[in-house]
């Protein structure tokens, strides 16, 4: 058996190398909906592949824990993704990365904790410490924004006087302890002093973030998570979790930054703050001496039935109220009547990047009816009716002409641009953004107030007493 | 040291890849890329593995047991919950 350990771990290596490449190839197709189920399957072929292989390194020894850790982890795994509701998809993605960050800082101090703190390199140890600190920001971090988006912590600002001083100075703090845990690894005060106070920077960075900036957050802990991976793998000098984990790193910085284009924030900005109101930001406006036309059913019935041409742009109102299914069930019943129907997607409706579309697709909205922001904005010229759901500041024209406003610059639907615009909203209240809506009170606007799901139950059965 | 230079460039050139694939993406699936990715990144199981089953201190080794039950849901959960929404997005599909 000796003799044949060597080849076992060049075995090993090229296992991992084909691993490599199942994940490259599955994010690939995850690149188009018609081959995204399969790239997601390819990659996570890759991972058993890479699991079982590695079982068989030379090194591991007992199986007891590994058996009982991956089942309790795999029965907890099944079960959160069986039950989540898929309007809480951006909280399960967020205690994911918690637990994927949280491994990657256990995984370097249990390395850390298994050898002799003398025998391991000067670069091992950089590695390690880097490793527990990004692991643990995401661990803690991750889990702030779960009971953020949760409702458990107030989705508004929650910070200190002077939150960013402190927070950059205890980053620097904590950088510091990495060099110092390199050089003394015997002193354990050093080490627990890293591990305690990477925590409460997640806490603390993530702490003060306003909920409407909850997709850029989720976005960066995911590249995090990805980057605590990568740095596993430089702690355990293996290149599969090297190179998985700085794709992840990657793709989450892509995310991010697309996330913060569409709302015109700079990541500084996010980090460090400069407008973000959060979920319950109901100021009621009365609009002072402007006034809105209110619209009811039958109207809106009447009005949609005889267009040509109807757009939804849905925000996470809709979705907030389960309203999904409701819209699909009115574009039915105006698709029979020969009505055309689209859905304008603004790329930060929901709370995750994209998270609208797969609540659509939850409600069996078939895909080639959704389109992007900048495929639908040419077409509202030519619409008669959009149908503005649950949304606000991504309609905002003052996006466009009110130069100093929060939101000046950033992308927004042209839905002004249509015939006729009907916001279905309860109130006249704000939207993250904490700003005032002009579209509300312009002239071809009607608002339809109200519950999204029981207005658009009303306006499906006033469409079918048409007939 | 070499090694750690040669992790780097691995690193990097990854990196680079992942931003080639990531951009070509549409916005309708940035949300399972992104459950996706995550699931990826609990490849830091492997290294969990490794503390759990070859370490000689039961200390360790309790770490090592905790990193895999992290990681696994992160693992098994994110490529189920993943799946669950293509499956979505697939049906359609068929439908044409």
């Amino acid at each position: 058996m000796s003799e044949f350990l060597p080849d076992m771990h060049i075995v090993i290596q090229l296992i991992y190398l084909i691993a490599t490449g199942f994940f490259i190839v599955g994010i690939k197709r995850l690149g188009s909906p018609a081959t995204a189920r399969s790239g997601n399957q390819l990659a996570s072929f890759g991972m058993f592949l890479g699991v079982v292989v590695t079982l068989f390194n030379r090194e591991i020894i007992s199986f007891e824990f590994i058996v009982a850790g991956v089942v309790l982890g795999g029965l907890i795994g099944i079960f959160l993704a069986k039950k989540v509701q898929m309007t809480a998809m951006p909280e399960l993605v967020a205690i994911f990365n918690g637990f994927g960050g949280g491994a990657s800082a256990l995984v370097a101090w249990g390395e850390f904790a298994r050898l002799e703190p003398a025998l391991i390199p000067t670069d091992g140890l950089v590695t390690t410490g880097l490793s527990i600190l990004i692991g643990s920001i995401t661990f803690s971090g991750s889990f702030i924004a779960f009971g953020k988006l949760k409702g458990f912590i107030g989705g508004g600002r929650i910070a200190l006087p002077g939150q960013n001083i402190i927070n950059l100075v205890l980053t620097a703090v904590a950088l510091g302890l990495v060099g110092w845990f390199t050089f003394d690894p015997e002193y354990q005060v050093v080490f627990w002093s890293l591990f305690g106070l990477a925590l409460l920077i997640g806490v603390l960075t993530v702490l003060p973030i306003g909920g409407a900036d909850m997709p850029v957050v989720i976005s960066l802990l995911n590249s995090y998570s990805g980057i605590a991976a990568s740095m596993a793998g430089f702690v355990l000098d293996n290149n599969l979790l090297i190179i998985s984990g700085a794709l992840v790193g990657a793709a989450g910085l892509i995310l991010t930054n697309v996330m913060c284009k569409a709302m015109n924030r700079t990541l500084l900005s996010v980090l460090f703050g400069s407008f973000g109101g959060g979920d319950d930001t109901t100021v009621s406006a009365d609009g002072g001496d402007k006034s809105v036309q209110k619209t009811f059913a039958d109207d809106v019935a009447i009005q949609c039935s005889y267009a040509k041409k109807v757009v939804v742009v849905p925000g996470y109102g809709l979705a907030v109220a389960q309203a999904q299914h409701v819209i699909k069930e009115v574009a039915n019943l105006l698709e029979e009547k020969g009505v055309t129907v689209k859905y304008g997607i603004h790329p930060v409706a929901g709370r995750m990047p994209g998270h609208m579309n797969v609540l659509l697709a939850e409600a069996d909205v078939p895909y080639d009816q959704l389109y992007d922001m900048d495929e639908i904005n040419p077409e509202f010229k030519s619409t008669d009716v959009v149908l503005i759901i649950g949304a606000n500041d991504v309609v905002n024209p003052a996006a466009k002409t009110t130069a100093g406003s929060p939101i000046y610059g950033m992308p927004i639907m042209n839905v002004d641009e249509a015939k006729r615009t009907i916001v279905f909203k309860r109130s006249l209240s704000y939207g993250y953004a904490g700003i005032d809506n002009d579209l509300f009170y312009a002239d071809k606007n009607q608002m339809f107030f109200g519950d999204a799901k029981k207005s658009l139950q009303e306006l499906a059965s006033a469409i079918k007493d048409l007939d | 040291m070499e090694d750690l230079i040669f992790n780097l460039f691995i690193f990097v050139l990854a990196a680079f890849v992942g931003f080639e694939l990531i951009t070509k993406v549409p916005p309708t699936l940035h949300t399972p890329l992104m459950s996706g990715a995550n699931a990826i990144s609990g490849i830091t199981l492997i290294g969990a593995l490794i503390i759990a089953g070859g370490s000689e201190s039961v200390y360790a080794q309790w770490i090592g047991f905790a990193a895999i039950v992290f990681a696994t849901i992160n693992v098994i959960g994110g490529f189920m919950v993943t799946d669950r929404m293509l499956e979505m997005f697939k049906k359609k599909e068929d439908k044409g």
